[in-house]
């Protein structure tokens, strides 16, 4: 039905047309403040009044994968002829590459960044294949006190982190595990389990029990028809999952602040660290920010439809 | 046969004899989770429960002492940490409130025919899913007294947000409502778009005011949603750690996770930090209880 719309309702869409726009540059102002200060020079990030256009340039990009010092005196022409293109931008903001030997010296930044990639990436694949299997099978067995078990599984997701790091901390240099990846690894396969469990439960509960059946009655097994009818129906269902204990892991900061210090440190406590050391450059530390938050940013657009379920743990969906 | 897989399959039953059977199926699918949970989050709280009752230093070499319930009784007289409780919860008041008045506020304008919806609906959510840690450090970025953009924009000259006792708090839930209120927008705009239009339309020819239609349809009917979302960021605005953590060092924005951080990982006080942690556990697990009831009871609508 054609609702006749009144002026004043009109009006009132308009304003609220505009107050939405209006709302969601504020919220994005924030987001835009650090993606830009990645880009500044260095003279630019912290001026009053603040700068807003400016030319933007990559060196704090090259700053942060590089350990550099100040210059103590004016660099010798030829050399800087000689340097590659990076290194000039180095040089022409007063400082120079450490080296080792040929050798570049890189910061602690791509080290980190690769920790957090090794450590999301392998909680999440195991965090996602136990789960699919859990789910598969509160959704499909009866179970004695299911109810309760379930609340179980949900209730070690809600334990505050700290609470559990200070028994895991005692285990852990107990038995040599502090500062280790395979440390955070299985904290984090923990506690992204629980969500995984209760997200997939949700997803196999929508696959119809009716593909399995007429599969199991052309004379599939239960497994057979488990690994080739359901797990490519919830195929959807995984990816999401996948994304979201990704990005747990990703953004996990005080089990590694606690578990981690320095060759399993992860980029969330190892980026606000670089404050305390000697004058802040909040270029390098936005561009660190900025890389770090990138994956993040595109993993929301992929997942935008299943935001709802995820964050709600399954139980509502659209 | 065929009529024996229908419903849910009973594992004690013979339905699939062919290949495993679905007890030792269900049973391959489930324990080793369980199992999991069990050695690496029930197994170190029994741990760290008995700790609880000692007076052990992890800094030290000296072994745990039996002291019985001298940890909480300490705890539970101790002004400190009742001050750690009462800046909590006061936190968790101020931040999950201006959550729940933003986050609700923008689900009702949302909620109509917009242009690009979807986008602005995906690039509102953005903040809630970076990491607290981070987004935490650039709003000390945003809040800086000399060169800060949020001082510059609302004209406040060189008020020091994080630095200053009374308004650190509000500084750090300010950044929490940011990041969260798009949590609860999205919540309430799936309860929102449940409110069958009909109720509107019903409304509109008995020419119902505004105001009238609001507290009467939109409200009631988003409400169990909504408090849904309020029960949830209570329960994580009272863990919060990270943030805080990040942006003030004040004693006026110590969260109890903060304290029970300190406690453990600065003093040493393994023993007392065990038992504050068993204090901090079971508020958390009443919570977490209230809101699964909750989640059935929506779910089963």
């Amino acid at each position: 039905m054609a609702a006749v719309k009144s002026s004043g309702a009109l009006v009132g869409n308009r304003l609220a047309i505009t107050a939405i726009l209006v709302i969601t540059i504020v919220f994005l102002a924030p987001i835009y403040w650090i993606a830009s200060t990645a880009f500044k020079p260095r003279a630019l990030a912290t001026t009053v009044p603040p700068t807003v256009f400016f030319q933007p340039e990559i060196t704090p990009f090259i700053k942060l994968f590089v350990k550099r010092v100040q210059l103590t005196k004016p660099v010798d022409p030829a050399v800087y002829e000689a340097a590659p293109w990076w290194e000039k931008r180095i040089f022409d903001n007063g400082e120079r590459v450490l080296r080792t030997g040929p050798n570049v010296q890189l910061s602690a930044y791509p080290s980190r960044f690769m920790n957090s990639l090794i450590i999301a990436i392998t909680s999440t694949v195991l965090a996602v294949g136990m789960g699919t299997f859990t789910a598969y099978g509160f959704s499909r067995f009866k179970i004695k006190g299911e109810q309760d078990l379930l609340f179980f599984i949900l209730s070690t997701r809600m334990l505050p982190p700290v609470v559990v790091a200070i028994p895991m901390f005692l285990m852990y240099r107990a038995v040599g595990m502090t500062d280790t990846h395979i440390g955070l690894i299985v904290l984090y396969t923990a506690f992204n389990l629980s969500f995984s469990v209760w997200l997939m439960k949700g997803f196999m509960d929508e696959i119809p029990k009716e593909y399995e059946e007429a599969a199991l009655v052309d004379g599939y097994t239960r497994m057979q028809a488990f690994f080739k009818i359901v797990l490519p129906e919830a195929a959807t269902g995984i990816a999401a999952t996948a994304v979201f204990c990704f990005i747990t892991a990703w953004n996990e900061y005080a089990f590694a602040l606690i578990m981690t210090n320095r060759r399993a440190q992860t980029a969330p406590p190892f980026i606000p660290s670089q404050l305390g050391s000697g004058v802040i450059d909040w270029t390098v530390i936005a561009a660190g920010t900025f890389l770090f938050l990138l994956p993040v940013a595109i993993f929301t657009f992929a997942l935008r439809g299943h935001l709802l379920r995820g964050v709600t743990f399954g139980a509502i969906r659209k | 046969m065929a009529t024996a897989v229908m419903t849910r399959l009973d594992p004690q039953s013979r339905a699939a004899a062919r290949g495993w059977s679905d007890l030792s199926i269900r049973n391959l699918f489930i324990l080793p989770t369980i199992a999991f949970l069990i050695v690496f989050n029930i197994f170190p709280l029994i741990y760290s429960l008995g700790y609880s009752f000692t007076d052990y230093r992890a800094s030290t070499n000296a072994p745990a002492n039996f002291i019985g319930l001298a940890n909480y009784r300490d705890l539970l007289n101790d002004d400190f940490i009742w001050n750690n409780f009462i800046v909590t919860a006061k936190y968790v008041l101020v931040s999950v409130s201006g959550q729940v008045i933003v986050g609700f506020g923008i689900a009702l304008l949302l909620n109509r025919a917009i242009p690009f919806k979807g986008l602005i609906t995906t690039l509102l959510l953005l903040p809630m899913m970076m990491s607290m840690a981070v987004v935490g450090l650039f709003w000390k970025l945003l809040y800086d007294p000399s060169w800060g953009i949020i001082n510059y924009v609302f004209r406040l000259g060189d008020f020091a947000w994080l630095s200053n006792r009374d308004a650190a708090l509000y500084a750090v839930a300010i950044t929490d409502i940011w990041m969260w209120s798009p949590f609860v927008m999205l919540l309430s705009l799936a309860g929102l778009s449940a409110v069958p239009k009909h109720l509107y339309e019903a409304a509109a020819i008995d020419r119902a005011g505004t105001w009238y239609t609001f507290t009467r349809i939109t409200l009631p009917l988003v409400a169990p949603i909504l408090l849904i979302a309020i029960i949830f960021r209570t329960m994580e605005a009272f863990k919060t750690f990270d943030l805080a953590y990040i942006m003030s060092s004040q004693d006026t924005t110590e969260l109890i996770s903060i304290k029970l951080y300190k406690m453990a990982f600065q003093e040493w006080q393994t023993g007392k930090s065990s038992a504050l942690a068993y204090i901090v556990l079971i508020m958390v697990l009443a919570i977490t209880n209230i809101y699964v009831k909750y989640l059935n009871r929506v779910k089963e609508r």
